[in-house]
Order: structure tokens, then sequence, then C-alpha cells
């Protein structure tokens, strides 16, 4: 990718020279975050969700906070641009801005520092354009808004140099464009055009590219890294992915409930974590675990060593339990006029082997197909042609009654901890509801087997008189494997199960899965987007792009020694790919 | 865009028959002779009943006088009624007074309730805000008709501030009473929703994205907050328009204005089906005309919608 | 005391002031407790959730008095008049004015004003809550089958819906019950309800479409559960919030059609006591006695406003968006 760059005049200052080098201790700090507080007011009264919080960031230098969901990282980052949603306050503490106080300015002066001083790239793509505007308009506002000194012509052709600067082809026709006639990706770049219009000193990335593919995800990061350095603009990011934030700045933050746990230069945190937490965000976070995994390998271990959870005993894997044969899925898709209908192939002449006790992968971006395949498997979709084989049986053949038995050996568990529960009914009710609905055992029986289920995803059984709105994204996932395993099923399909979880959460789930799998003798077929986790689970992998097979091999032979350019890609694209071996902690 | 305009007025032809043929039947299709019950007491001489009965297809079978009935809609000839009038006529003098109507009192709530709707939305949980929202509550609480009689005889008969009746030839100041009544109940749920829209952008995303290039607050509510709450908003006035225009029937009578409301409860009185079933019709027309500038107005305001 | 670490970076350089490497000391919460459940609370449903939130709202009180009070006075007029609205009427009285014993004053007919605006509620409560049952049962099987069947269905039922949303409700109501000769509340009822469901149908099918698409009801799927027992178990219970609150608010509009009806002579017969047919009644006499006019109306209002006011609690209790946790 090349930037064209600069493009510079219309009367906006571009910031340093590019690539200005530093010397340490004689800049000025460009923010100062010192013992900020922020609060919230509830129903309950006031709530703290930042305490105590000191930051520091240099001119043209980039910084990471690190953090799960509620640690905070968000609010400091809104507080700094005086952007807090809802009641939200700074209530103690300063925040300094290029030697200036900016806690407590008036609006307007405010008003006139944001995107000339400080820009932001928001978090969701979809929802931070205005579906009513065009993208070159949102782009020209920003211009105007920070005094930008030219006609008409001269700002269309700077939106357009803009658009094109953050990596968009054609720019000038697409700054035409609406926000829906963009993709994901192509609306993040918009707005990283928009953050970086007026060229502000400082860059806010909150989480900028969480919502996107991976592929998508690493093309933009490289892109905005480039670009920041060439005009020299500090970068202020916000992430969830400790590998991502080692890879992309020279200083961390990690925080834990509003507080900063641990800050320091990004290798020194990755190689030597002082904090227990931020010891177990290093052990598990799956970019960087994946990442020991292949240094590890690469000095010789064998995958028993560094996996406790491989099934063992070669006589499990002889008969497979899951045989699928040129899958194929087409559906139509109804076009906006009358006969404009067209046929999309979601499934393409797939075919794969899930043995019995293993744990299989389709890895793929949106729209690979790889949950398409999954739903065909779990006979929840018919298969255009090819055939689904469940214990050498073919799946389509089956009579109803044979189906409904066949229900009770594969169960699913999906992405979404939010949406796999319905709401309405008690944790009880929810893992009791398939035996109740095939009949199995009395009522006092069926109840003993809940406790028994929530025993076995470390659950108390005091869970089962909860309602799933009360637990956590966490607790949800653990219920929703309980109820798969109400039937005593052979097959998982784990749908993106992992995906939607917090670092830790994950990792502790990953480990559930790899225990019950080892007791049970269970069979995964673990559909995601994410080839770092494959690395920590999976015994083999396929691949999936655009409904195709692109590589089918054992998830060593994947890694090792990927045969295809866009597995490649998905493995480059892991957040931490490119650290220094030997830095992590183990 | 093109293709959505034809697609929704393609939508429209079945919809436009079967509510019609609906009306036509539940006015026809019932037991008993609808000639037979005319003239009062002593009903109409044998001979005026078989005139009458041939007029009006009344010895067709149903589907043929209805079939009959469209080609009368489609021609604009709706027959004459009972007393001899052209149908077509009597709908010509009074729509256009019930549209002046209408129109006035859509006017009147897409103004204010904008307005007031803006402000409490912008400063939601304020003093403003719990006012509105209680005089809104009070509005639709009380009845058209009851509104009407108040306002007529507080405004009109006590005060003197506006005309009482309406009477034959109606001009702007003589509909206004009426038309602030009529606009009464849809003012506060114009408020309501514009309310409620705009607290809801106020919290959006792009708002927030918005403010964070730089943009003065007044900018961001302007060119993004109000922008996108008009969505809603403009597709319940559209809409709106007619159910005023139906709904005329209570403030019409109240205030005794010769528009298509007090029409038709003249010629259900009178139990003249074929004015009431050609108004009801005209009524109906409007009502799918409205609902479908509704949808060009909303794919003019969301280009979500005109490019999908 | 946090500790602050001084180390050479790669390549010789130290980090700057202000970015030293930092450790925090383990806070007293330590990291346990990122999976507790708490055992001591009582367990939380959505509805008991709601619960929650409405008893803390002044309106929820206010509304909930109103209603509670129309429904007795409704059920049961005689336990707070022993006079009857149609029948203990002396023209004497007519156009009276507020006397011990009648302090509402009297009609035209002489009858007394609080007798038949406490017997007139049960009229208008006894017409919107049947309209509204109605309404709910057809509206909801209507919209939740287009919307969880969809294909065939779907674009049947929804022309449907649409042919009768063509038609304004006070319009048809007007209408059909200008040649209806047996009016009764029932009738009354009946002709609201079959063109007001299009609304209900409307928002459930809505629902229905987005409920249906919940992982939840994919998992029931996969357990072998059966389309018809995947729509009464999971996705109807799930898609009843938006529906209870239209209800409500939507009673309060029949209770309005009912007497705009009344009010224009088509809707109860004068045999009935209705609170349409007293302000109709009252029309000619405001000058003189303006409590004809303003019991039935403010009963009317009350009524009305209890219902909107419980419909606007409802829904900020269910509000998916204040949900979010």
């Amino acid at each position: 990718m090349t930037t064209q760059f600069p493009v510079t005049g219309g009367g906006l200052p571009t910031g340093r020279p590019a690539g200005t080098s530093y010397d340490a201790g004689t800049d000025k700090p460009l923010l100062q975050i010192s013992d900020l507080e922020v609060s919230f007011t509830t129903g309950v009264g006031e709530v703290k969700a930042v305490r105590g919080v000191d930051i520091t960031v240099y001119p043209g230098q980039s910084v990471a906070i690190v953090g799960e969901s509620g640690s905070g990282k968000s609010t400091t980052a809104h507080a700094v641009i005086d952007l807090l949603p809802g009641t939200g306050k700074v209530t103690g503490g300063s925040i300094t801005f290029d030697g200036r106080e900016i806690v407590g300015l008036p609006r307007v002066e405010m008003e006139a520092m944001r995107g000339r001083d400080i820009g932001l790239v928001p978090q969701d793509p979809m929802s931070n354009l205005n579906p009513v505007w065009r993208i070159g308009t949102q782009i020209d506002e920003a211009l105007r808004a920070n005094g930008f000194e030219g006609g008409r012509a001269e700002r269309k052709e700077r939106v357009a140099g803009l658009l094109a600067e953050a990596g968009l082809p054609d720019a000038a026709r697409r700054a035409r464009q609406f926000p829906h006639e963009f993709s994901g990706g192509m609306r993040q770049r918009s707005l990283i055009a928009i953050g970086l219009a007026a060229r502000p000193k400082l860059l806010i990335a909150d989480e900028p590219t969480s919502a996107l593919d991976v592929t998508v995800q690493r093309q933009i990061l490289d892109h905005l890294e480039v670009l920041t350095q060439e005009l020299g603009t500090a970068v202020l990011f916000i992430t969830h992915d400790l590998g991502l934030a080692a890879e992309r700045a020279e200083h961390l933050v990690v925080m834990f409930k509003g507080r900063v746990v641990e800050s320091g230069p990004a290798r020194q945190i990755l190689a030597d974590p002082q904090h227990p937490y931020t010891k177990r965000l290093v052990s598990s976070a799956p970019s960087l675990a994946s990442r020991r995994i292949q240094v590890a390998r690469e000095e010789g271990a064998t995958p028993d060593e560094l996996l406790s959870h491989h099934a063992d005993g070669e006589e499990t894997r002889r008969r497979p339990i899951v045989q699928v044969r040129d899958l194929t899925k087409v559906f139509q898709i109804r076009g906006a006029r009358p006969g404009a209908s067209s046929d999309f192939t979601a499934v393409d002449n797939v075919s794969f082997t899930l043995p019995r006790g293993e744990t299989l992968a389709l890895v793929g971006e949106s729209g690979s197909g790889k949950s398409t395949a999954a739903n065909m498997v779990l006979g929840l979709l018919e298969p255009t042609s090819g055939v689904v084989e469940f214990d050498g049986t073919d799946v389509a053949g089956l009579s109803p009654k044979e189906q409904f038995a066949f229900r009770r050996r594969i169960q699913p568990v999906f992405q979404n901890p939010y949406g796999s529960l319905d709401p309405m009914f008690s944790i009880f009710s929810s893992i009791e509801e398939p035996l109740r609905l095939h009949q199995v055992g009395s009522k006092k029986e069926r109840e003993a087997r809940v406790r028994e289920l929530l025993d076995l995803v470390s659950l108390p059984a005091s869970t089962m008189r909860r309602f799933p709105n009360e637990l956590s994204g966490g607790q949800r996932q653990r219920i929703a494997i309980a109820r798969a395993l109400a039937l005593k099923p052979e097959v998982i399909v784990l749908d993106e199960a992992v995906s939607a979880l917090d670092v830790l959460v994950q990792a502790q789930i990953l480990e559930l899965l790899g225990s019950l799998q080892d007791e049970l003798g269970l069979s995964y077929l673990f559909i995601t987007h994410d080839l770092a986790v494959v690395r920590q689970i999976a015994d083999s992998v396929v691949v999936m792009q655009n409904g195709q097979v692109v590589e089918y091999a054992s998830t060593d032979a994947v890694f090792d020694n990927p045969r295809q350019q866009y597995t490649r890609d998905l493995l480059a694209a892991i957040p931490g790919a490119g650290l220094e071996d030997a830095k992590i902690a183990g | 865009m093109l293709w959505y305009l034809g697609r929704r007025l393609l939508q429209l032809i079945p919809v436009f028959l079967g509510a019609t043929l609906l009306l036509y039947g539940l006015v026809f299709l019932r037991p008993g002779d609808p000639v037979a019950g005319l003239g009062g007491e002593r009903g109409l001489p044998e001979a005026v009943q078989e005139q009458i009965r041939q007029q009006y297809n009344l010895d067709e079978p149903f589907i043929v006088q209805y079939l009959l009935f469209l080609k009368g809609v489609f021609t604009l000839d709706f027959g004459v009624d009972f007393r001899g009038r052209e149908i077509t006529e009597v709908i010509a003098q009074a729509l256009p007074v019930t549209f002046q109507l209408a129109m006035m009192a859509l006017v009147i709530e897409a103004v204010f309730g904008l307005t007031f709707g803006l402000i409490a939305g912008m400063r939601k949980g304020g003093w403003f805000d719990g006012t509105v929202l209680v005089i809104s509550l009070l509005v639709i609480a009380v009845p058209t008709f009851v509104m009407g009689f108040v306002l007529q005889f507080v405004v009109g008969v006590e005060l003197g501030w506006l005309p009482v009746t309406a009477g034959r030839d109606p001009d702007f100041y003589t509909l206004l009473l009426p038309a602030i009544v009529l606009a009464a109940t849809s003012f506060a749920y114009v408020v309501r929703l514009t309310r409620t829209s705009v607290a809801e952008n106020l919290s959006a995303d792009y708002v927030r994205t918005a403010r964070a290039k730089g943009l003065r607050r007044t900018q961001v509510n302007g060119r993004h907050v109000l922008r996108n709450s008009l969505i809603p908003v403009v597709t319940f006035l559209g809409a709106d328009l007619g159910n005023l225009m139906g709904g005329a029937v209570v403030t019409e009578g109240i205030f005794n204005i010769n528009g298509v409301g007090g029409t038709l409860y003249d010629a259900i009185i009178r139990g003249e089906n074929v004015t009431v079933v050609s108004l009801t019709t005209v009524l109906v027309i409007v009502y799918i005309a409205a609902n479908l500038v509704v949808d060009l107005l909303y794919a003019a305001l969301d280009p979500r919608i005109r490019y999908a | 005391m946090p500790e602050n670490r001084t180390e050479t970076l790669p390549g010789g350089r130290r980090p700057r002031p202000g970015q030293e490497h930092f450790a925090a000391e383990l806070d007293e919460g330590g990291l346990g407790a990122v999976d507790a459940v708490s055992t001591t609370d009582a367990p939380s449903s959505l509805w008991r959730d709601a619960w929650r939130d409405m008893r803390r709202r002044p309106m929820f009180w206010v509304a909930s008095a109103i209603i509670v009070l129309v429904v007795i006075v409704a059920a049961f007029p005689g336990w707070f008049t022993d006079i009857h609205p149609r029948f203990d009427c002396n023209l004497a009285d007519s156009l009276g004015a507020p006397e011990p014993g009648h302090p509402f004053g009297y009609d035209k007919q002489g009858c007394d004003i609080f007798s038949r605006t406490l017997y007139g509620a049960r009229a208008s409560v006894l017409v919107g809550v049947m309209a509204t049952a109605m309404v709910v049962l057809l509206g909801t099987t209507m919209g939740a089958v287009a919307g969880y069947f969809g294909g065939w269905f779907d674009a049947i039922l929804s022309r449907i819906t649409d042919i009768f949303f063509a038609i304004p409700l006070v319009l048809a109501a007007i209408v059909i019950m200008s040649i209806t000769t047996n009016r009764t509340s029932f009738t009354v009822a009946f002709v609201l309800a079959a063109f007001g469901w299009t609304s209900i149908a409307r928002i459930s099918r809505g629902t229905v479409m987005s409920v249906k698409n919940n992982e939840f009801v994919t998992a029931a799927k996969s357990l072998g559960m059966g389309r018809g027992g995947i729509l009464l178990k999971h996705v109807l219970p799930n898609s009843a919030a938006p529906i209870i609150v239209y209800a409500t608010v939507a009673l309060g509009t029949f209770i309005v059609a009912e007497a705009t009806l009344s009010f224009l002579g088509i809707g109860l017969p004068p045999s009935t006591v209705s609170w349409g047919g007293d302000i109709s009644q009252a029309q000619n006499a405001i000058r003189q006695a303006p409590q004809i006019l303003f019991y039935p109306a403010g009963g009317l209002a009350l009524t009305v406003l209890g219902f909107i006011m419980m419909g606007d609690v409802v829904r900020d209790a269910l509000d998916p968006k204040a949900r979010k946790r």
C-alpha cells in the first residue's frame, strides 16, 4: 500500500515534519493526564469509572491503553476529548494538553480544540457515520469547522485527497456516496480521514478496527501507522488486544477496573510483566499465546507439551464422526428490481472430516461461508448439493423420527452470549429444556442432571434460579455449553463461541472446552475468524474464503508451512505476529 | 428510485381494490333491502323503489355492482344521490374545504409539534420537557370532540376571539379554531415523537463523531440531530394527513363546516349508501396517496431507502 | 507503595519522564470474582426487573390508582351511589345545580350527573377492554404468523393488513356503525377491533421477525423443537413487551373511539349510559350548566389518561435500550 502524501496547503497546520526523531527527555509532554477521576451518576449514586489514572503522551508518540470491557479505557479517552457519554463527568485530577489545562475548559474553547488539536477515530464504523449525509460532506464538515480556508472546489479536492490518503481508491467518486454504500473497512478509512482532516497533534483511536475482518484490520492499522508517522501525529490507542497494543505502541498502559495497574515501555511489559493482572493478560491473550507456541515449536517442543488437552489415543481416531463431502449451498438473492434476483453460492464444494474426539477449526472472514457450512452440518439448513455424513449415515436421508434422535448427538454453542439464552427462561429451564423436550428421565432426575451440568461447567448450583441478564458474558457462555451438553452429544459445533468474550474469560472458556473434551471424548467443530485461537485448540484447520476451501491441513502444518497466500495473510494479520521472538513472558 | 416508486405503486393496487371492495361489501352486502327502508315510516312507492334499484344497479349481482361502482370511481362519475344531486359535484364541493382544514391542522401540528419536541428532547428531564410531557398527555387524554366543545365555548362564545362556526364559505380565519382542534391530538403525538427521536439521536455515535470533528453545538444540533430526527416525524405527518381528513367528521360536525365530514355525516343519517361509499372511497384514496407520499418523503430523507 | 522501575530500553534509551515502568499494588479486590454468581439477591427476570423499575416511578402509581379506581367504578357503580342513572330522574330537576346528595347536579332530563358519570364508566371500560382483547388476539396472530413463517404467508397476510390499514379507524367505524341496527357494547368493540388490529399486527410481525433471528431460537431448532413449539415457547414470550405497551395505549384510544361514536349518535344506544352519549347531550346546555359537560368529559379524560400514562411507564420499563447492561 502506498500513501499519497503529503496533501498539504489550505491553511491547515500539518504538524511536525515527517519522520522527526526525538531525544528522550527533551520534549515537553503533549498530553498529560494526572490522577484523573471520572464518575457517572446512576440510580444508586455516583459510580467512579476511572480512578487515579496517570498517562503521559509525548508529541509524535504512540501510546496504547489496554484493558477489558469495563476497565475504563474508553472513558479515559473520552474524557480527554470531553465527550463523555450521558452523566459522565471528570470529578478529579487534571488533563493538560500542550501545557494547557483542559478540564473545565469552556465549551466554545473545547469545540475549538476538537478536530484541530485532538482528533478521534471511533470504535464502530457502522454507527459513527451519519447515514443521511454523503461521505464527502461529512469530511468537508471537519475541514470547515476547523478553519480550512478555501473555496468549494478546493475543499472538494482536499476531501478527495484526504480519502485517498486514508487508502480509499477512486476517492473523488467515493466522496459522493453514502455510508451505507461502503463496506466496514471503507467506512473506517473514512473515519480516519475525518479524524486526521484538520491535522490534529493527537489522534485518539478507540478500538479502531475491532469490528473489522482480520486482514482488513491489519491493512488499516498499517496504514494508520504510516500516516501518523508521516504527519508526526501522536496516537492514543485504545484496545483490548495486548498483542496489538504491543505491536503498535511504544508505551503501554494496562487498565483494570478503572485503575492503571501497570504502565511502561511495551516490550518491557510484555517481557517482564509485574502486576498479577498483566501477567494473566500476557499469558492469556490468544495472539500472544499463539505466538508463544510458534516460538516454542521452532525451538523443538512437541505439541503435547504446549497443549494439555489434545486428544489422546490413536484408537479413537479411527472412524470420523462427521464427514462432509462436496457440500454446496446456493442462496437466491432478491434484487431491488423484478427479475434482478441472482444466485449466491455461500458454500462451494466444501469437503472435510471431523475425526472422533478431535477439534476441527473452520476459519474464515465474514462472508467466507463458514457459518453456513456449520448450519448444514447441524442440519439446520438444507444443502443444495453434497453430503453430510454423521457417524457413517447420510443426514439428509433421515426420517423425521431419526432426525429428532440425531439432534441429540450434535449440539451448537453460538457466539453472542447475550442472544444465545432465552431471556425469559431461568437458567434451570434453559438447561432443562433439551431434557424435557427429549423426555429424558423424571422431573427429579432432570433436576439432578442440571446440577451435574452446572458443576461440569464450574458454576454453583445456585445459578439455576438466576436469569440470563444477571450473568456475565462468560457465565452465559458456560450455561450455553451446559445446555449443549445436556443430551450427551458426541459433537459440539462452536460457532464463534469465544469471539465475543474478554481475553481472560476467553482463556477460561477455552480451558473448559479442553477439559470437557478430555473428560467426555467430545468432538468439536470450531468456527472462528481468529486464527490465534485456533492455534490453542484445534487439531486441524480448514481455511475458507468466498465459500471455498483454500487450505485444509493439520494445525501445525497450517501455521508452520502455509501453502496459500490467503492463509499467509491471515497468519500475518494475527496481532503480535511481528513481535520479536522470546520477548513474551510465558 | 424509480424502481422503488414503481414497486410501491404496484403494491397499492391490491390495497386499493381490497379496501374499496371491503367498504362496498360492508355497506351493500348486508341483510335487508337498502331501498325498502327509505322514505321514513311510510316507505317509498313501489315504482320509485324499482327505479332506485335500477339506477343503483341493485338488481345486479353484487360483484357486478361493485365493478360498476369501480368504473364510476375511475371515470369520476359516482352517479346521483337520492336527492338527485351529482355525487361527484357534492364531493367536489366538500373536498377542498376539508383539504384546507386538514392542511391547516397539519401545518399547526408540524410547526408547534416540532418546535416543542425539539426543545424538550434537547433538555430531556428539564422543566420545559416535563411541562410539555404533561400537556401532551392531557391533550391526548381529552377527546377531540370535548376539546372542540370547550374551545368553541371558551374562545368562540365567551371570549369572542374567533368565529364559532364556519358556515357556507369558510375562509382561513373561520377555519382557524377548527384546525387547532383537529390538530390537537396529532400535535401531542408529534411532540412526543420528536422528543424521543431527538433524545435518541443526541446519544448516537455519529453525533459524537460530529462533535469530535470540532463542530459547534448549533451545527451538530442542526445538521445531525434535527436532520435525523425529522425522518420518523415526517413519516408520521404524512400518514396523518389521511387521518386528519377522515377524522374531520367530528370537528366539522361541531363547527358546522360543509366539508367531507359534514357531508358524510349527513349522508349516513339519510341512509344514502352510495354517497357514503363514494365519499369513503375518496377518503381512502387520499389516505393511500398520503401514504405513498410518506414513502417518497422517507426515501428523500433517508438515502438508505432511496437506493435500496 | 507503587514501585517505579527505571530500566533502559533496547537501544540504550531511557524512558522519558512519566513513562517509566510502573506497576500498581494489588488492590483489596484482587483479581478474583471474575465469574462469581451472586447468590444472595433475589433472581431477577425481565418482568421482575421491569416491575422493580416501575415501582420507583410516581407516574406508575398515579396511573395504577386511576385505572384501579375506574375499573372498580365500572364493575360496581352501585357501591358509590344509590341513585339510578336512568330511572331516578325528574324533569323538574332539569339542569339543576349541585345540591346535597347530588354533588354534580342534574342533566337535561333531570338525572343525577354523579350517578350517570359513575355508570358511564362501565360502557367505556367494557368496550375498551373487549376491543383491546380482540385486537391483541387477532393482530398478534396475524403478525406472528406472517413474521415467523414468512414467504407466502407473509405476503398474503401483509397485504390483508395493508387493506385494513388503508381505511382510517374512525371512518370505518362510523360507516359500519351507521348501518348496524343491533348496537351493543360488543358490536361497538367488534367493529373497532375489526379495523383497529392492523397496528398490532405490524408491530408483532416486526418484533417476531427480529426475535426469530436470535441464537436461542436456532438453539431450540437444533434441539429438534418444532416450529409451532418455538413460536409459542420462545418467540411469542419475547415479543410480548411492545405488544403490551401498544395494547395499553390502544385501550385508551378505543375508549375515545367509542365515546366519539356515541357522541355522533351511532355508538351505544341512549338506553346504555355512556360518557360519549352524555357529552353529546351536553352540547346544547353547556352555557347554562357547564357541569353537564364537565363530569362525563372529565371521567373520559381521566380514564384515557390513566391508560396512556400506564403505557408510557410500561414502555420505559420494558425498553430494551434502557435494559442494555
